[in-house]
């Protein structure tokens, strides 16, 4: 093994340009994709985490039916007091949850006593809501970083247009479910930046002053929203949680409740498949690159070499050395390739790191881009270069096992 | 004609290439310790009688013999189990590996067994000594004379200690000096070493060397 090894090592360097030229034309492909998917996943990943952890949290609960309806925030879809306290405590047993929060959800009138629009807000416990969704705080621009009863959060654009600051006085006005009206006053805690996507430009109150507004005799919850301890077991702690809900809840064919995850509530689940599907197809060309060049090298290599095979094969070198021989060859350039294209990839991603490079997600500015390659990816991405340069050293390296001895040293 | 001390034996061995008939019924015998010559014309068959008789190449008709075993319809993979273990090659052009040194080289058939490394060197640097190459070992094929690779060749041949060594025009390649040479290595391995040897070659000077000569023409072996 070693000596084919050695022997192999040696062709590959008798050809020493056109080996450097395909490990080379290998590296480029593999530091193509390793920045591409740093660049791409570390994007993916500030989206996914702006989303999730500014807005939405990583699964939310609701009572069947209002996420369809969501745009016009239905009173008459809220869960009860009691269902709402029964998930609370199947959520909290959960180990992989990190925190939950109840919301009540509701559309009114935002007035300034001078002029009105409309207004979406969220009626939250703000510990637990600064705890489920923690950029939360980071999207405050002015004001206090939290709000107490008979305090608000507006958004900038409204705060904006109606020319409201920190400290103003305004008054909400909504229709209960009944279809009475009710108003309260509030004291403006704080200005918030909107974020892309549906909910992006909500404000926030306290959940027992929106309770007040809206006149409800005992505690209604429009959704609730959880974060999980592990992002990355979204879906196993999904099914959970589902199963769960379901145990509890499920009558016969009846489930009072429905549950998503981010990806079922925000558009930009789409975008995070579409940036997927990009990485897939780069992959596969790197797969193509690596393919044709060893395939094209080896092709060559053996016939160029088709006496020495046959002298191999005369003095009684068995076809499947031979072979292995080949594939050594074949084997060795995908290492070479994949070890220079390692190499230069990280460097590569590290110089973007170091460079502080930022982007614009929406209203956020300045995200920094942390390209970051985690090491499964990276494990992934070599053993492809180096699968694909055996396989495609297999065609070349049987042929030149398969040489008849004779016919390879009658070659001129 | 099968008698026991004959190590190669051919019978109505026939081969064509399409229409054209290259070896055309040839019976022959090679007795253990025997140094025989195949004298002919270029393009006679001289060399593919060889491969038939070496198991390197299947005829169209009859059978061979190598060491009492029939190699004419043995697999690849046997026949080259065969030919490592009892057969040595020298042919007219070298056929040294180019990116392996002398030693190297030598040892080539060595390989595919379990062996150490430094066990391969030393059965290499032996025969080397024998051929008077001690001072090119590490040298790679492009670093030696024409005579020089000729004697790598030869040792390489050597190795496996071959039962029978088959020589397609050692000296083809070679000056008359370093080609008498060459012959003179052969004849010392025969007589001293009591080695068989198969030698085809177009020089009828060079094949008298030989215990027996046999001649061929057109495909047959006259006598
Ligand atoms: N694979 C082949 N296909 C067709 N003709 C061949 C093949 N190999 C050898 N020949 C022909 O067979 C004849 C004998 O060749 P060869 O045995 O090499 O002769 P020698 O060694 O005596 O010079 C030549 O005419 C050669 O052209
Ligand atoms: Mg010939």
């Amino acid at each position: 093994m070693m000596n084919l090894f050695k022997i192999a090592l040696r062709n590959l360097l008798r050809y020493k340009r056109r080996t450097l030229l395909t490990a080379s034309l290998i590296t480029v492909g593999v530091v193509f994709v390793l920045v591409f998917v740093a660049v791409s996943g570390s994007f993916k990943a500030m989206m996914i985490g702006q989303i999730t952890d500014a807005m939405l949290g990583h699964i939310q609960i609701h009572k069947q039916g209002y996420v369809a309806s969501i745009d016009n925030l239905p009173l008459n879809l809220n869960l009860n007091a009691k269902t709402a306290a029964r998930i609370d405590e199947i959520l909290g047993s959960q180990k992989n949850i990190e925190a939950s929060s109840p919301r009540l959800k509701f559309g009114g009138l935002f007035s300034n006593f001078v002029e009105s629009t409309n207004i979406r807000l969220n009626g939250i416990y703000p510990d637990r809501e600064f705890k489920t969704v923690p950029l939360l705080t980071s999207r405050i621009s002015e004001g206090r970083k939290t709000i107490a009863k008979g305090e608000i959060l507006i958004p900038a654009l409204l705060a904006k247009g109606m020319k409201v600051k920190v400290g103003d006085s305004v008054v909400i006005v909504a229709t209960n479910k009944d279809g009475s009206v009710n108003g309260k006053q509030f004291v403006v805690a704080g200005i918030m930046e909107g974020v892309t996507g549906p909910g992006g430009r909500d404000g926030y109150v306290h959940i027992e002053d929106a309770a007040e507004v809206l006149r409800m005799p005992e505690l209604e919850i429009s959704e609730v929203a959880v974060r999980l301890k592990d992002f990355d077991r979204l879906q196993p702690a999904f099914q959970d949680i589902r199963k769960q809900l379901e145990t509890e809840f499920r009558k016969g064919d009846k489930f009072p409740l429905e549950i998503h995850t981010w990806e079922g509530l925000s558009p930009f689940f789409n975008i995070a498949r579409m940036l997927d599907i990009m990485t897939f197809f780069i992959k596969l060309m790197l797969v193509a690159l690596v393919l044709i060049s060893v395939l094209n090298v080896m092709m060559m290599a053996v016939y160029e070499r088709i006496r020495e095979i046959g002298t191999m094969a005369a003095i009684g070198t068995p076809p499947g050395k031979i072979l292995l021989l080949f594939m050594m060859e074949g084997l060795s350039l995908g290492v070479l390739g994949t070890i220079i294209g390692g190499g230069v990839g990280l460097l590569l991603l590290f110089i973007l790191n170091v460079a502080h490079i930022t982007f614009n997600f929406g209203q956020q500015q300045g995200l920094l881009l942390q390209a970051y390659v985690n090491p499964m990816d990276f494990v992934t991405i070599a053993v492809i270069v180096i699968l694909v340069s055996v396989v495609a050293s297999l065609q070349p390296a049987f042929k030149a096992s398969r040489m008849e001895p004779i016919v390879a040293l009658r070659h001129v | 004609m099968n008698n026991k001390s004959d190590i190669l034996v051919g019978i109505d061995l026939t081969k064509t290439y399409g229409e054209l008939e290259v070896v055309k019924g040839v019976s022959l015998a090679v007795r253990e310790g025997e140094f025989v010559s195949l004298v002919g014309k270029s393009g006679c068959g001289k060399t593919t009688l060889l491969s038939i008789l070496s198991g390197l190449e299947h005829p169209t008709h009859g059978q061979a013999f190598l060491t009492g075993k029939e190699i004419t319809g043995a697999s690849e993979d046997e026949l080259a189990l065969f030919r490592r273990e009892n057969v040595g090659f020298i042919f007219q052009s070298f056929n040294l590996i180019p990116t392996l040194s002398a030693w190297e080289n030598v040892a080539l058939p060595l390989f595919p067994m379990q062996m150490s490394e430094a066990e391969r060197r030393r059965r290499a640097t032996e025969l080397l000594d024998q051929m008077e190459l001690s001072h090119r070992l590490e040298h790679l094929p492009a670093a030696l004379s024409g005579g020089e690779k000729q004697r790598v060749a030869i040792a390489r041949a050597l190795i496996n200690h071959p039962k029978i060594v088959f020589a397609d025009e050692p000296t083809g390649n070679l000056d008359t000096a370093t080609g008498d040479a060459i012959m003179a290595i052969l004849n010392h391995l025969h007589r001293q070493k009591g080695m068989t040897i198969l030698m085809v070659t177009h020089e009828p000077e060079l094949a008298k060397t030989a215990d027996r000569v046999l001649r061929m023409q057109d495909g047959e072996v006259l006598s």
